[in-house]
């Protein structure tokens, strides 16, 4: 995390000089009312920014689901009990967003399974032995550790009452009854190993076929929307629900050892430290943490247990009090939303003084910022994750959220400097004042009021998307959000949700204070 | 001595209308030039061709000797003072800032500023305690002596009005008339004064410049409009306001 910052932290230095500049350059009170407000909002992200500045941590990943994230606790603690400062990055995806995050640099380390490394990475439909692997790896700057002790495979999940009245016990028994809603997650729908081949070797009539988030398919399956998911042998939820595991008769679902996948770069004592965790942990075990992690909600605890006898005193020291969390996840989101915002100020209102003009060029840009903001919020975090300079990083976050804050206040710049009455756009040439102080001293105060209501458009709009930001493990009050959605957990899901909703009130509610500020007198009476 | 203002041939073209077609003036020195005429007869074009708001499509306009051209409208603006009927106030600053916002630009000093305010607001019959007020504070009266002031800040050689006392109530306007008479004989002020009143213009008019549909149709004093018609258009355009300007007639001003 402290990388990103550094980098984020040029834009924002350069910024700050080029409004001082611009203050020298425009003297006493030409442009005050403007500058006020590029300090007072600059000043919340200055101290989030300030606050960080130690030696680079290890970075551990983890995919969007229980024991990856429990995985990944265990790694971030056997680290620092090795005296290793390490930090870990819950939930940041699926294979290939992780796989790219390794690859990149932006975590070090994180948990995989045999079978999906050579299916999803290697891309092969071949078995591969653990050999295999590490050698295929190598040329990518990555390596592995040997078995972490069990094998995780993909399986057929059914609720079990269900299952014996209709004598399904394998896979093949599902021929018969094609009338099974069967609920898989997005990833397995599109895995290489995943639904289609499955279909095609067991001959599957099943038409009725659904995407559905992997925590919220077990409520479904719960609930009888539908008959059959994909699941994880080791998973929590299948002895909590009493499901059955359907046999694979075919013999389809490959190995799926876990393992960790580290970067060849990583430093030797903590390559040492993962590898303190080969054949450490059977089936049982994991299921055991993974029951642990969904019943305490606490990745940490359960991670802990992981740990045994210093189990306690590891929980003691590492586990994060609320009040910590819930002020890290608000600071992020502050400077997520905060610094996108800032940016958006900076391009938008230079570019709605440009649309205001009319002609092509304005028509061009109010097109374009009007064209960003019908492209879902999802849907342009994934259209930037694959971007050279962007990936799976807070940076893809803020560049997907000025895009989206820049239409308000490119429209309401626009909008308000057309409304200015066209006798008094005349009075203040006819006055002989020079294009720069009829825009700086006439024109931006009267379009005021219209510029910071775009303004506060944007600021809410962006606090409420910030908590998408989260999807790519940047942070932010979605985060909790997110867990919760995985855990099908209420509670924490409102941990992230309320404090979101109060940040935006509290931000429209600052905005209606500035108003009195920057707003001239005039034009409030 | 020669004219202030000189147009040569001066016509504009809006994309619907000729609004204005080839026409000659001269402005005075130290005279009132009062441009009347039905709405839309190009009189407010003129001052705007004059003010540099729009650009003659054919002719050649001089001001004091020199050709208005792009390059040096800027600074023969700081010579003109403009008044509109609206005022052309800035709401977001109060009467002071509107006052001395182009003095100010040009970093005038503080006490020099001060001085010439202070003269203003005696000449104009404004009262100093108003100055902090914003726009929208004031009535339509005291709106037209700030923009008043604001026109005179930089002593201009011409004074452009473009119908300044139109939108005001009967008994505001008759102040008002009366002061602005005073201003323009204390200061020998040149001014072209575009109005669609005839007692107003026979009130102000050293010359009074009669047009319609773009033409300048008959110029000369009342005396001559009246007496000695160029047009039957000339006729009508009296005959309307007649009973008005009559009275002025008879008052001997």
């Amino acid at each position: 995390m402290d990388r990103i910052r550094k980098i984020e932290n040029k834009p924002y230095i350069s910024t700050n000089q080029e409004s001082k500049n611009q203050s020298l350059k425009f003297g006493s009170g030409a442009m005050s009312w403007l500058l006020d407000f590029l300090l007072i909002s600059c000043v919340p992200a200055f101290l989030i920014f300030s606050a960080s500045a130690f030696a680079q941590p290890v970075m551990i990943g983890s995919k969007k689901f229980t024991e990856s994230y429990v995985l990944g606790e265990i790694a971030k603690q056997v680290l620092t009990n090795a005296g290793i400062r390490a930090e870990h990055r819950q939930g940041m995806g699926g294979t290939i967003i992780l796989w790219q995050a390794l690859r990149g640099g932006q975590i070090d380390a994180y948990p995989e399974y045999t079978g999906t490394i050579a299916q999803e990475i290697l891309k092969t439909d071949r078995a591969l032995s653990l050999t295999e692997i590490r050698d295929a790896l190598a040329k990518f700057g990555v390596g592995t550790t040997e078995s972490l002790g069990f094998n995780n495979t993909y399986a057929l999940v059914m609720r079990r009452g269900e299952a014996q009245r209709l004598g399904v016990h394998t896979i093949s028994d599902l021929r018969n009854h094609p009338e099974l809603k069967i609920g898989l997650t997005h990833e397995f729908l599109d895995r290489h190993d995943g639904w289609q081949p499955l279909r095609e070797r067991y001959g599957l009539p099943q038409e009725n076929v659904i995407g559905i988030d992997h925590a919220l398919g077990y409520a479904a399956l719960g609930n009888g929307s539908i008959d059959v998911k994909d699941a994880y042998s080791t998973d929590a939820k299948i002895v909590e629900n009493d499901l059955i595991v359907l046999e694979d008769d075919l013999e389809f679902f490959q190995n799926y050892d876990a393992v960790f996948l580290f970067r060849l770069s990583l430093r030797q004592d903590a390559v040492a430290a993962l590898r303190h965790l080969e054949g450490t942990l059977n089936e049982k075990r994991m299921t055991t943490l993974n029951a642990e992690a969904e019943r305490t909600k606490n990745y940490t605890t359960a991670a802990g247990l992981y740990f045994e006898t210093a189990a306690r005193s590891a929980t003691a020291t590492s586990g994060e009090s609320f009040t910590h969390k819930l002020l890290r996840w608000t600071l992020r989101h502050l400077q997520l939303a905060g610094v996108s915002l800032v940016l958006a100020v900076l391009i938008g209102i230079p570019l709605g003084i440009l649309a205001s003009r009319g002609g092509a060029v304005g028509h061009t840009i109010l097109g374009f910022a009007g064209v960003v903001q019908t492209i879902p919020s999802l849907a342009l975090l994934a259209l930037l994750v694959p971007l050279p300079f962007f990936g799976i990083s807070a940076r893809t976050a803020i560049a997907a959220l000025f895009l989206y804050g820049l239409l308000p206040i490119v429209r309401n710049t626009a909008s308000g400097l057309q409304d200015i009455p066209r006798s008094l756009r005349e009075s203040s040439i006819a006055l002989g004042l020079s294009p720069a102080t009829q825009l700086w001293q006439i024109y931006l105060p009267m379009a005021s009021r219209s510029i910071l209501s775009g303004i506060k458009t944007s600021a809410v709009i962006n606090v409420g998307t910030a908590t998408l930001a989260a999807l790519i493990g940047a942070g932010g009050l979605g985060e909790p959000i997110l867990s919760g959605l995985n855990l099908n957990d209420h509670v924490t899901i409102l941990e992230g949700a309320i404090p979101a909703a109060l940040l935006a009130l509290i931000v429209q509610w600052l905005f209606d204070l500035l108003d009195r500020v920057l707003i001239p007198k005039g034009l409030r009476l | 001595m020669s004219a202030l203002v000189e147009l040569v041939g001066v016509s504009k073209r809006y994309s619907d209308a000729q609004a204005l077609q080839p026409t000659n003036l001269s402005v005075a020195r130290g005279k009132t030039t009062v441009l009347i005429g039905p709405s839309g007869c190009g009189k407010s074009t003129l001052l705007r061709l004059i003010i540099g708001l729009v650009e003659p499509d054919s002719g050649t306009i001089t001001f004091d000797g020199s050709e208005v051209i792009a390059g040096n409208i800027g600074l023969l603006r700081r010579r003109i003072g403009y008044v509109i009927q609206e005022g052309g106030l800035f709401p977001h600053l109060t009467a002071h800032a509107n006052v001395l916002l182009m003095a100010r630009h040009l970093g005038k000093s503080h006490s020099e500023m001060r001085t010439r305010l202070m003269e203003l607001c005696e000449l104009t019959r404004f009262y100093g305690n108003l100055l902090e007020r914003y726009p929208i504070e004031l009535s339509g009266g005291q709106r037209q002596r700030v923009s008043l002031m604001r026109a005179l800040m930089l002593s201009p050689e011409l004074l452009l009005l473009d119908e300044p006392l139109g939108a005001l109530d009967p008994l505001v306007r008759a102040a008002l008339q009366k002061d602005l008479k005073e201003i323009f004989m204390r200061l020998r002020q040149t001014v072209l004064f575009v109005t669609h009143d005839l007692a107003e213009a026979t009130y102000f008019g050293d010359e009074i410049v009669l047009m319609n549909e773009g033409r300048i149709v008959q110029q000369g004093s009342i005396v001559d409009l009246r007496e000695r018609p160029a047009s039957p258009f000339v006729s009508e355009f009296i005959n309307a306001q007649r009973g008005v300007a009559d009275l002025w007639i008879a008052s001997g001003k």
